[in-house]
């Protein structure tokens, strides 16, 4: 028994090791770290943008961390040190007004409804989510996909009634890829991250939400310079094509 | 006691009571009323309490007798049966929300059956009080579990010799001796259930007046209004700490 024990612990600390040794091959020791503060809905996204910001700059190393915007906005207010702030709306930018340079507009969202594959309570448009019998998933109004949702319900007279308002759009896709809704709003670009596991229904109220993702650099930035280079690089050429390959819309 | 030891005791105390003063200090005393008095601070404080008192009782009428099991019976694998019971304290409680949804959602082995007789547990209250029971009934097991273990079989033994039956001897002697250890154990157990938050909105979601309970209120809310947040964060301190100082037993201090 102990000796078992003893082999299975050796085996996963081996493992852990060589693991650890395949990641931490330098391929050139980077000198400058570049602190990304993102929006939990660009992840993808910028993942990829990194990486090609790196291979332009091999003394960079780009470290990202995801959350929800108000979280990352309330953490910049604290004095958190980091170098670019990407936000997935203008309100948890216009927070942090004072601390951060000129903002730009970097992208642009909407929403789109999904369903699970096969579409089991045939629902073709937002009057349908509406209809009795629906278990409708949404985003809590307090979020920026919430507030979307409530335009678009206001723009189009449709009263959704959901059983649950989710704190992030990743929760709402997961209860629609968990067969748990029926449909659930969410945005376009996290539709097409979850592939396969949920089919969307366009529906035209959509246009009446556009979500503007703000970018700016953070005035105590420690790499004051990357910072705006690197601001340039996802508004440019090759970041427009990253991001519209997710489904955002650029400017 | 070795002097030595004051000094991490006392920040260890810091470590606890620190970042609630801290919480204070962010209070803005001016708009407290009002955001104590919110629908939505009231709904979910409302269903807080209510919840997490029935999911108490239902940690008491099952946990008890589990407790029972586990500490007299002679069964084998009891010590898995123990350790699978302490589970749901080391779990993240996200998980035991998604365990609980793959079993009795609408997808799940148990959940697809419920739902062919029309019946949804996903969004509704009671999803609520069985994701709080899920997490809170081990400190009621636990807690009962010790006791009986302390106090031995010996009582019982003297009852059943004067011809008490097994019923009886439960009601009039181990009942009686374990009611200091069931106090604190029920206090544990409820404010566990006042504070869960993972297991409830991955389980049952969050509706205000449904499945919004506070922790899910503060969460939702601090996204916005921080300042509202911190006020709800407040209500829930208080709340704790009146269960805690107040309900429990003064008989029951040191018992723990």
């Amino acid at each position: 028994m102990m000796s078992k024990l003893r082999m299975i612990i050796g085996a996963m600390i081996a493992f852990l090791v060589l693991a650890g040794c395949g990641q931490s091959q330098p391929q050139s020791q980077p000198q400058h770290m570049l602190t990304v503060l993102a929006a939990a809905s660009l992840t993808e996204s910028f993942n990829e943008l990194g990486t090609r910001f790196s291979q332009q700059h091999p003394d960079v190393h780009v470290q990202f961390d995801y959350q929800g915007s108000s979280t990352l906005a309330e953490q910049i207010k604290q004095g958190r040190a980091a170098d670019v702030f990407a936000s997935a709306d203008t309100k948890n930018m216009d927070k942090v007004r004072d601390l951060v340079g000129t903002s730009e507009t970097l992208a642009t969202n909407k929403l789109t409804i999904v369903v699970p594959p096969g579409n089991p309570a045939k629902i073709a448009s937002l009057a349908d989510l509406a209809a009795s019998g629906r278990t409708v998933v949404v985003c809590a109004p307090q979020v920026p996909c919430g507030s979307a949702t409530q335009k678009v319900s206001q723009a189009s007279g449709a009263q959704l009634k959901p059983v649950s308002e989710e704190d992030d759009v990743k929760s709402v896709l997961q209860k629609v890829v968990a067969g748990e809704a029926d449909a659930g709003l969410v945005y376009v670009t996290d539709a097409r991250a979850a592939g396969a596991q949920v089919q969307a229904v366009d529906f035209p109220e959509a246009a009446k939400a556009i979500n503007t993702y703000p970018i700016a650099t953070i005035n105590a930035a420690p790499e004051k310079q990357l910072a705006a280079e690197f601001m340039a690089f996802v508004r440019g050429p090759v970041g427009r094509e990253v991001l519209a390959k997710h489904g955002f819309g650029t400017p | 006691m070795p002097p030595v030891l004051w000094a991490p005791a006392v920040l260890a105390l810091a470590l606890v009571v620190l970042p609630v003063l801290g919480l204070l200090t962010r209070v803005d005393p001016a708009r407290l009323p009002e955001l104590l008095l919110s629908p939505a601070a009231l709904d979910a404080l409302w269903l807080s309490v209510i919840t997490g008192l029935i999911s108490t009782a239902l940690a008491l009428v099952l946990g008890g007798p589990l407790a029972l099991v586990l500490a007299r019976s002679r069964m084998r694998g009891l010590r898995v049966v123990r350790a699978l019971v302490l589970l749901p304290l080391v779990l993240p409680p996200v998980v035991g929300g998604l365990a609980l949804l793959y079993l009795l959602g609408r997808t799940g082995p148990i959940g697809q059956w419920l739902d062919a007789a029309g019946l949804r547990l996903p969004y509704t209250t009671t999803a609520v009080v069985l994701a709080q029971t899920f997490v809170a009934m081990p400190f009621l097991v636990v807690g009962l579990e010790g006791a009986l273990r302390t106090a031995g079989g010996r009582y019982e033994q003297v009852a059943a010799t004067l011809g008490a039956g097994p019923w009886l001897a439960f009601r009039r002697v181990t009942v009686p001796l374990l009611l200091p250890a069931l106090g604190s154990s029920l206090v544990l157990t409820f404010a566990r259930a006042l504070g869960e938050f993972g297991a409830t909105i991955t389980f049952a979601g969050s509706l205000q007046g449904t499945t919004r309970t506070l922790p899910l209120a503060i969460y939702t809310t601090a996204q916005s209004d921080v300042d509202a947040a911190v006020a709800m964060s407040l209500l829930l301190v208080v709340v704790a700490l009146l269960v805690i100082v107040v309900a429990r037993p003064k008989a029951v201090e040191g018992q723990l």
